[in-house]
Order: structure tokens, then C-alpha cells, then sequence
């Protein structure tokens, strides 16, 4: 498949067929309210670029709301030529050879110090990266020989995880944002970079890698929240330690990459 | 209930055995000290209320105030009505003002000040403790005003973080079919070591507890519920740091069930396992009081581990959590034991553990209204598949005689369900009970098949982590990450700073009530001497 526009595919190449569900603030309770609910999740759909549209389903909920169903043809055109993606710039690694490649390259443990910040009480995402369990068969970054973990919980101050980055001499620190509500999570993380570059500056002990993940981060945005990388919703623990490994234990030559190869 | 499982029951009376082994030195430890929040309690129970003009609220100020000086070994009761008395201060306060300001000289009193301390603060509390009573009947005559909901009741969560939001949400649910309603917190309130005051309207994915919003939202409720003619009961969480002051909030303006788990705070938000042992025990025995249903947290280690290898896990941690709330005076009705449905769906025969893990619970637990929770950790952006996952959670609990269902939401883990997700929730739910409620009566697995043996696998594997427990200690167990895989040590974590260990001559009113039943004269006589067991403990 070379074709650089496409539409979307419902059961016809170029139908443009899609199906979307929406509430709208209207009653639909007599049969003029339903007329009227209808013929405004129609105008919508229209709006929408939906033509021709049809509501295949609509349900009062409540006095007040309605709940719609719309199939229809959009008129827009996909071209993929304007999409832009972040290809992963690193290696998936297994366990063992993210260990070698940080004995090799780094030449001792590495430390990655992980927290939740601010007001953000749910460990279970950089639990799930760190703890030995791990998710989705993953073990987390416990388990890697090659890597010292401290776990500062939930609802780290910026300040403390700064001062306890320093004093681990932490290579790379995780932060874990999953409350979202008035966008927390993209100014808590832009206030914890900031703290980290008024702290270490451009000098020497070098800054760690400032990693944060959350299910409702945009991986694009990292530039703008200052921080290197970002993590998004299904990260598992094994990407991130082929990450870390990636960008702090520099490549030392054919040995390690004969053997990823080997293993890949 | 016949059992369907044919568990032997040497084994399940073994496993309660080794549970309130394991359980009886956290218990002697509760006894023997108390903690800042529990202090702040009696205050609350006493009916100070408000904050400084910094929204501190004024029981933190006076306890701080005391604990400054006198010191919280004796209590607050003693030192507090003391000054109350001597002073000439209007109210508590008052005296909590003057406190803050370091006017107060606290003391230890003795003699005949001491004595009339203690009949002042009694009689405060019996106040205190009457409203709460009053409100159990409340409640009751309520129910039988309207009616009471069949089971399995449809739980329901809102959580705009806008208490005058959260209103018309909660009624616009009871309207669809919810019979609890459950207000989330804030995110951040749990580690907070003060409860907000007044109506809140700000809040991170959820919405402040405090007594306020606590008011406001039963009133609505009640509204509903005469509309409706069906008791829509009211939920909320005491955990955290400020679970004694909670619990008593919710005793002072009726809501119906909290959420309160032996564990959860030391594993899921690292507070420390004395602290919350001892708030437990307390919060527990207001519950007991108020005809609170509890809910345990058993679900949530599902989320963190895997929910067939530590299937054993949630079910040690139910027998500890009967152990605790009967210890603490909660009847077996009251005991709203948590589990989950969080099995991966690719693991093959899921839905054939699920049922077995369900049914086991079932069995153990035949009086506890057990509260069952939908998955959470398996829902992906596929909305579609995740609706029918929730369709099978629904089957599985109406199979498996669940009491309480949490209804489970297509968008979970993507976003706050739209409106239209919980109405679709709800839709699931309906059509399952409707279509299926009855299949339990038939659902009897093979004798020797797939889901006895697994049911018996995890009966077996719990009694070998209970008798481990029980070589090292509850508290080892949990420093070790036995639950939830979270290792919590028992001096690590939040709050230790807020034990104090009691001294002879600890006066507590509130517990003076709690502990006797109504049969101790409350503030004449020495805690230490009055009867501890209630009728409940069995």
C-alpha cells in the first residue's frame, strides 16, 4: 500500500465510512423532543463533515440528555505524507543485555531514583516500572542487576526529589503523573524540570536524565516540559531500561551489538 | 447458604485461627496507644468544628496546643475540659482559639478537677455518641419510608472535585439505577493530616471529605431516595491519616458505608502500619456504632499483582480484615469485603478462576456483604471489549451471590466516564441481572472439577501464608511486601511522628463508650478496667 491519501475504510476501500457516539443536552422524551434531539445529533455530525450521516441510535438519559449513535461518510482526506511520528531511537534489550550493556558501558550500577510528585497518589504506574513484579510479564527494574532503584513513593515534593537525586547521584530520575485534572501533570512535570536545571545548572555533577510517564502524556512534548523523555499509557518496564540503558551507558562497540544482534 | 464447594471446613476454622493469632498483637498495640487523629476524633465527637483563618481546623490546633504541652499520653479529653472548666471559656472553641495563641496552660489535672474533667468530656461525648445512635435509627426508619434495594446492590462512583456538581450526578445515578453512590476523594487527601472544612469545590480527581460536603450530599440523597422510594446509601473513605475523624463524620451525618481496609494505607500510600492499625481500630469501632457497612480493599492488590498468584493474598487479607472489624464490635452484615475480577483475559479459563475465586469468597464469608470490583488493570482503549469484559464481571457476580457491585466503566483507565459511559454501565448491569439473577441457584460446579480445585488451591495456599505470618509477624509480613508486593516497613511511611503510646491514667471518653457499650457509666470508669469485648466479637 503506496497511496499517500486515504480515506477511512468501512467495509469498501474509500468509503470513508466511520462511526462516532456523542451526548447532547437535549430531552428526548415526547415525540417532537426526539424529532428535534435527532435533527441536532444530525447537525452536528454535518458540522463534523459527516455526509450523508445517519443516527443509528438514540437513547434519553434522564429528563435532560441524549445519547447518540451516527454512522457516516466523512469527507476528509488522510494524507500521509503530513503525518509525523516518533520512531522508538532506541533498541528493545532483554534484561541480560541491558545489564551488559550498562557493565560495559557505564562501567558500575546504575541509579534511577522514582517518584510520584505533587499531589499524585498513585504509585501503581512507577510501581509497576520498578517494583520486581513489573507488568505484562515484564519484570520491573528491581529485577536488573545493573540497576540501583530508590522508590520514593507517592506525593514526593519537588524539592525533596532533588535533593535526594543529588545525594544518590541518581543517573536518571522517573517521575509518574497520573492525575490529569486542570492538567497537572504537564505543570507538575514542567515545575520539576525547571527545579532540576536551577539545581544542577550545566556543571558538573551532570544533571540526571529526567524521565516522566503517565497514560495521559503526549510523547511529542517533551522539548516543552523540559524534560528527555517521555513515557506514555502501555510503557512496560522493559522499554524503559532499554531506554535508560540506551541513553546513559554508551555503546562500547561490536561485542554488545553483535550480541543484541544475535538475540534480536 | 449450602456450600457448593465442599471446602473442609477444618481448613477455613484453621485459617480464622491463625488469622486472629496473627491479628491479636496489633490489637494489643491498639490498646495500648493512641494517635493524634484519634485524639482529634473526640474533639469532633464532642462537636467542635471550624478551622483558624488559615483553614487549620480547630481540633488540630487544640490537640497540637495540648500535645505541646502536656503531652497526648493522658489523651486530650483530660487536659482540654479541664481548661474548659477552669478557664471560663465559652466552647471548645474557644478554648481552641485561645490555645492556638498559646494562651491555654494546659495540666494533667488530679483529684476532684480531674474528676469533674471527665464527667464534663463524658457527657460531652455520650452527646456525641447519642447523635450517632440517633442517626442509625434514622436510618432505618428511612429504609422503611422507602425501601431497601435488592441485591446485588449497583455501586457507583462520582468525583467531579465540585461537591455542587457531584449533587446532581449522584441523583441523576440513584434516577438510573445506582443504590450507592460513591464520593471519591481528592487525590491528595488520604497523606493530608487535617480534614477541609465546609463545602469544597476544588479537588483532584475527586472531592474533599469533609463534614460539609458530607451533609449536603446525604440531604440530596434523601431527596432522591423519597423520590425514588429506594434507600440510595452513601459512601465514602476513611482511610488515610485522618481515619478516626472521618469515621466520625460519617457516624455525625449518616453516610451509610466507608471504605476501610486494614492494609491499604500502609501498602498503597506508604502511611505507617502502627498509625493506621490504631486509627483502624477506632474508625472501626464508630462504624461498628453507627451501622456503617465497611469496605475492605482487597481489589487493589490485584491491580499490582497478579490476580491468580495472589489470589491467596486477598483472601488472608479478608480473614485478617473479619478478624480486625469483629475484634472492633462490626457485625458479619457489616463487613463489606473486597475483592476483584482482574484477571488477564488471556490467560486461559479466566472466567472459570474468576468463579472460583468468587465463589470461594462466598462461601468463606456466607453473612459479609461482599463488595466485588470490575477490572481495571486488563481494560484497554478498546472500549468495545472492555464492555464485554464488565458483562462477564456482571455475570460472575450474579452467579457467585456477589452483595455489592461497583459497576464497571468501558473508559477505565482512559478518562472520567462520560455520562454516557455510566449510563451504558448501567444498561450492562440491568440487562445481566435481569437476564441472569437467578443462574446462581443453578450454579453448582462439578464436584472435583476445575473450579473446586482451584477454589481449594487458594483456601490451601492462604492457611500456608497465614501460618508464615504467623512465624514472623504481621508486621514482618507486611515490611516484607506479602501484600500487594509494596514492602512497608513498620517504622517506615507516614504519620509514625502521631503515635503516642498511652499512659496509666489514659482517658479517652469517646472509647470509654465505644469499648464498654452502654453499660459503662462513660468518665467514671478507668478504660483499662472496662469491658473490651462487644457482643459482635465471635
Amino acid at each position: 500500500m503506496t497511496a499517500k491519501i486515504v480515506r477511512p475504510y468501512g467495509d469498501t476501500t474509500g468509503d470513508g465510512r466511520i462511526q462516532v457516539s456523542f451526548t447532547l443536552p437535549v430531552p428526548f422524551g415526547t415525540p417532537t423532543e426526539k424529532a428535534r434531539a435527532e435533527g441536532a445529533a444530525m447537525q452536528l455530525a454535518g458540522k463534523m463533515g459527516l455526509e450523508p450521516a445517519m443516527v443509528v441510535h438514540a437513547k434519553g438519559m434522564g429528563p435532560d440528555y441524549t445519547f447518540f449513535v451516527v454512522y457516516g461518510r466523512v469527507s476528509h482526506l488522510v494524507d500521509l505524507s503530513q503525518v509525523t511520528v516518533t520512531e522508538r531511537e532506541f533498541p528493545l534489550l532483554s534484561p541480560a543485555e541491558v545489564n551488559l550493556r550498562i557493565r560495559t558501558g557505564l562501567g558500575r550500577k546504575l541509579v534511577v531514583v522514582g517518584a510520584c510528585i505533587g499531589t499524585d497518589a498513585h504509585t501503581v504506574g512507577i510501581d509497576a516500572i520498578l517494583n520486581v513484579k513489573g507488568h505484562s510479564g515484564e519484570k520491573g527494574l528491581e529485577y536488573y542487576r545493573e540497576i540501583r532503584v530508590v522508590n520514593l513513593g507517592s506525593q514526593v515534593a519537588i524539592p525533596d526529589l532533588v535533593a535526594r537525586s543529588a545525594a544518590e547521584a541518581a543517573d536518571a530520575v522517573l517521575v509518574s503523573q497520573v492525575v490529569t485534572q486542570r492538567d497537572a501533570h504537564i505543570s507538575n512535570a514542567k515545575e520539576m524540570s525547571a527545579a532540576f536545571r536551577a539545581a544542577f545548572g550545566s556543571g558538573t555533577p551532570k544533571q540526571p536524565l529526567l524521565v516522566v510517564g503517565g497514560p495521559r502524556f503526549d510523547p511529542l512534548i517533551a522539548p516543552e516540559l523540559g524534560v528527555d523523555k517521555i513515557f506514555g499509557k502501555g510503557t512496560t518496564p522493559g522499554e524503559v531500561a532499554s531506554y535508560l540503558a540506551y541513553a546513559l551507558a554508551p555503546d562500547s562497540g561490536p561485542g554488545v551489538e553483535a550480541q543484541v544482534g544475535a538475540s534480536a | 447458604m449450602q456450600t457448593r464447594l465442599n471446602l473442609d471446613p477444618a481448613v477455613v476454622r484453621e485459617a480464622r485461627a491463625l488469622a486472629a493469632k496473627a491479628g491479636q498483637p496489633i490489637v494489643a498495640m491498639a490498646k495500648t496507644h493512641t494517635t493524634v487523629s484519634v485524639e482529634r476524633a473526640v474533639l469532633r465527637l464532642a462537636g467542635l468544628k471550624g478551622a483558624d483563618p488559615d483553614g487549620m481546623p480547630w481540633v488540630n490546633r487544640l490537640v497540637d496546643a495540648v500535645r505541646e504541652t502536656t503531652g497526648l499520653e493522658h489523651g486530650v479529653a483530660l487536659p482540654a475540659w479541664d481548661a474548659l472548666l477552669t478557664g471560663g471559656y465559652d466552647d471548645l472553641a474557644s478554648l481552641a482559639a485561645a490555645a492556638a495563641h498559646g494562651k491555654v496552660a494546659f495540666r494533667i489535672p488530679a483529684g476532684a478537677a480531674a474528676t469533674a474533667a471527665r464527667a464534663a468530656a463524658a457527657a460531652s461525648l455520650a452527646a456525641g455518641i447519642g447523635r450517632i445512635d440517633a442517626n442509625r435509627a434514622q436510618r432505618q426508619r428511612m429504609i422503611e419510608q422507602t425501601s431497601e434495594p435488592r441485591k446485588p446492590w449497583i455501586y457507583l462512583i462520582v468525583a467531579t472535585g465540585d461537591i455542587y456538581e457531584d449533587i446532581p450526578q449522584a441523583q441523576a445515578a440513584a434516577r438510573e439505577g445506582a443504590d450507592i453512590i460513591a464520593v471519591i476523594r481528592s487525590t491528595g487527601q488520604s497523606l493530608l493530616d487535617y480534614v477541609p472544612e465546609g463545602a469544597t469545590r476544588e479537588g483532584f480527581a475527586g472531592t474533599y471529605a469533609t463534614q460539609e460536603n458530607f451533609r449536603l450530599m446525604r440531604a440530596a440523597l434523601d431527596e432522591t431516595s423519597r423520590e425514588l422510594g429506594r434507600y440510595v446509601r452513601l459512601t465514602n473513605y476513611a482511610s488515610g491519616l485522618c481515619m478516626p475523624e472521618i469515621a466520625s463524620l460519617a457516624g455525625l451525618e449518616r453516610l451509610d458505608m466507608m471504605l476501610n481496609d486494614c492494609m491499604y494505607g500502609i501498602i498503597f500510600r506508604d502511611i505507617n502500619p502502627r498509625r493506621t492499625f490504631i486509627d483502624q481500630r477506632f474508625s472501626r469501632q464508630i462504624h461498628a456504632r453507627a451501622g456503617i457497612i465497611i469496605n475492605t480493599g482487597e481489589d487493589n492488590y490485584l491491580t499490582t499483582a497478579d490476580a491468580v498468584d495472589a489470589a491467596h493474598t486477598v483472601v488472608v487479607s479478608q480473614l485478617m480484615n473479619e478478624f480486625f472489624g469483629k475484634e472492633a464490635g462490626l457485625a458479619a452484615g457489616q463487613l463489606g469485603l473486597g475483592h476483584a475480577f482482574e484477571i488477564s483475559p488471556d490467560v486461559p479459563d479466566s472466567f472459570l478462576l474468576e468463579l472460583a475465586h468468587a465463589q470461594l469468597v462466598r462461601e468463606l464469608f456466607p453473612d459479609a456483604p461482599l463488595k466485588y470490583m470490575p477490572p481495571t488493570k486488563h481494560m484497554t482503549g478498546n472500549v468495545f471489549a472492555g464492555y464485554l469484559l464488565d458483562a462477564f464481571f456482571n455475570l460472575c457476580g450474579v452467579m457467585t451471590d456477589q452483595s455489592i457491585l461497583l459497576i464497571g466503566m468501558m473508559t477505565e483507565g482512559i478518562h472520567t466516564p462520560f455520562l454516557s459511559d455510566r449510563d451504558l454501565a448501567l444498561e450492562n448491569v440491568r440487562y445481566v441481572r435481569d437476564a441472569a439473577g437467578r443462574l446462581g441457584e443453578s450454579f453448582v460446579p462439578a464436584p472435583g472439577g476445575f473450579i473446586e480445585r482451584r477454589a481449594r488451591e487458594v483456601l490451601g495456599e492462604s492457611v500456608a501464608l497465614l501460618r508464615r505470618i504467623n512465624d514472623e509477624g504481621l508486621l514482618t509480613a507486611i515490611a516484607d511486601g506479602t501484600f500487594g508486593i509494596t514492602k512497608r516497613p513498620a517504622d517506615g511511611g507516614r504519620g509514625l511522628d502521631g503515635v503516642i503510646s498511652r499512659a496509666d491514667g489514659y482517658f479517652n471518653p469517646a472509647s470509654d463508650i465505644l469499648d464498654g457499650g452502654e453499660r459503662a457509666p462513660a468518665g467514671e470508669l478507668d478504660p483499662r478496667t472496662a469491658p473490651v469485648e462487644t457482643g459482635a466479637a465471635r
